[in-house]
This record gives structure tokens, sequence and C-alpha cells, in this order.
């Protein structure tokens, strides 16, 4: 196979697109032939990250969110970007129970999620313009070890 | 949201999927039935649920103040082993408490 491809797609910020983003990146991921958990994993991230461009970025108003993903060898790639208000203090926004909308039963877990399913996550926000995160995964760890031994 | 209630204890039978979308549906309905019926306690059962992201958490937490008020209490069965993982890593377990099957 080759190493290296990308897709992107771009849809509406309804809420009811979380699930489509989800599946749409779970499915281009399978050729990296990835464990069930590594799945969820970005399964979990990309929801995260989609959510927030929902709910903080767009503050629920409908505009596009674009979701890229590029596998860089065993490396798989995911960004999720908006066009929407973006953070004025990323480190804060990004500190385990933090949270802007509690009335919304928001639990300020959607960075540190996104932190511990996934190798690297990187987060650019210029206020008024939009918030663009980036996330890393190597997909295959360790799992060498048993797939390439013969019985 | 599919639910039951019994006395002053309600059971919300979560979907498949508890994102941000089906969350917000599961926070109306389930306040409304809270108030309503004078419930105390709260069951989530994850029998068919598969994903779960931190608006689930967010809705357990929710919930978990409303009753909480009243000497009220949150309890998680049927979880698989993903849905416990989340659970766990979020902390809100210190709040819910998970029941387990015997033999699991």
């Amino acid at each position: 196979m080759r190493d290296t491809n990308e897709m992107e797609v771009i849809f509406d910020s309804y809420s009811s697109n979380e699930g489509f983003a989800r599946v749409a990146v779970a499915s281009f991921m399978t050729q990296l032939n990835p464990t069930v958990e590594e799945v969820a994993d970005v399964k979990t991230a990309v929801s995260e990250a989609v959510t927030n461009s929902i709910i903080h970025g767009y503050e629920q108003e409908i505009h596009k969110i674009s979701v890229k993903c590029r596998i860089d060898k065993g490396v798989f790639i995911v960004t999720v970007k908006d066009t929407g208000k973006g953070i004025e203090d990323v480190e804060q926004a990004m500190l385990p129970m933090y949270t802007t909308k509690p009335e919304l039963d928001r639990s300020g877990m959607g960075f540190a999620f996104m932190e511990a399913f996934m190798d690297k996550v990187e987060v650019e926000s210029v206020p008024g313009q939009g918030t663009t995160v980036r996330m890393e995964k190597t997909i295959g760890k360790g799992r060498s070890l048993w797939t390439t031994q013969s019985l | 949201m599919k639910f039951q209630v019994e006395e002053n204890c309600l059971t919300i039978f979560l979907p498949k999927e508890v994102d941000h979308h089906r969350a917000e549906e599961i926070r109306k309905d389930a306040d409304a039935v809270i108030e309503r019926n004078h419930i105390k306690y709260v069951i989530f059962d994850f029998a068919e649920t598969e994903f779960m992201d931190s608006s689930g958490i967010g809705a357990v937490m929710g919930r978990y103040r409303l009753v909480h008020l009243i000497g009220g209490e949150v309890w998680g069965v049927h979880a698989n082993a993903r849905i416990k993982k989340i659970l766990t890593m979020s902390g809100v377990t210190k709040i819910m408490q998970i029941y387990e099957e015997d033999g699991k």
C-alpha cells in the first residue's frame, strides 16, 4: 500500500452531523488495519473536537466544519477546523473540568479526552477567526510483535 | 429517550451512541421526568451503548447535581469495558456508583 493518503469532509455544524463525522473518519482509518480500541479512541477524539466547534466555535449557529484526515506511514493525523469565534486562552480551555458552558451540561472534559486518546493534540486559535485542532495517533503500535510471527 | 419510572427511581435506557446530539435530548427529557415524578435515584442503563464521549459525562453530572440536592444518587449499570474506561477516566465514578454484576 502507498504510504500516504488524504481525505477531507466539510459539513454543516448540525449536532446530528457529529455521528457522521465519526463514521467518516473511522471508515477512512480502516486502511491502517487499526484495533477496535484504536478506532474507538479516534472516534471519541473527533467527536469531542467537532462538538467543541458546534457548541463553542459557532455557538449553535450553522456554519461549515472541516475534518481532514491524513495517513503518513503508520501515523493517523486528523484536523478539525472551524471559522467560529475562537478561543481567547487556549491553555485555560484545555484544563480538565474547565468549561464556559456548565449550564449546557458540558463536563469540561473534551480536550482532556482528546489528549488521553491521541498521541499529540495541537490547538491553534485566533479569536474572531476560528479554531483548528490537529491530532495525531500512531496506529498499530506494538502489534507487529505478534502479527509478523509465524504460527 | 427510553425510560422507566418506579416510585422515586428513574431508569434511563441510553441509546447506542451518547454524544452531544443525543445527550441534549436526554437532558431535556430526563429533567422533566425528574421534576414531575419527584425522582431521587437515577439509573443510567448502558446496555445498548457502544459509544460515549464527554457529553455523556456531562449528562451524568447534570442529573447528579439535580438529585444530589435532595439526597439522591446516580447509578450506572450494564456498562461495557469501553464505557467503564470513559467513566473512570473522567472521574465521574466518584459521584456515580457502577453496579457490577457478579463474576464481572
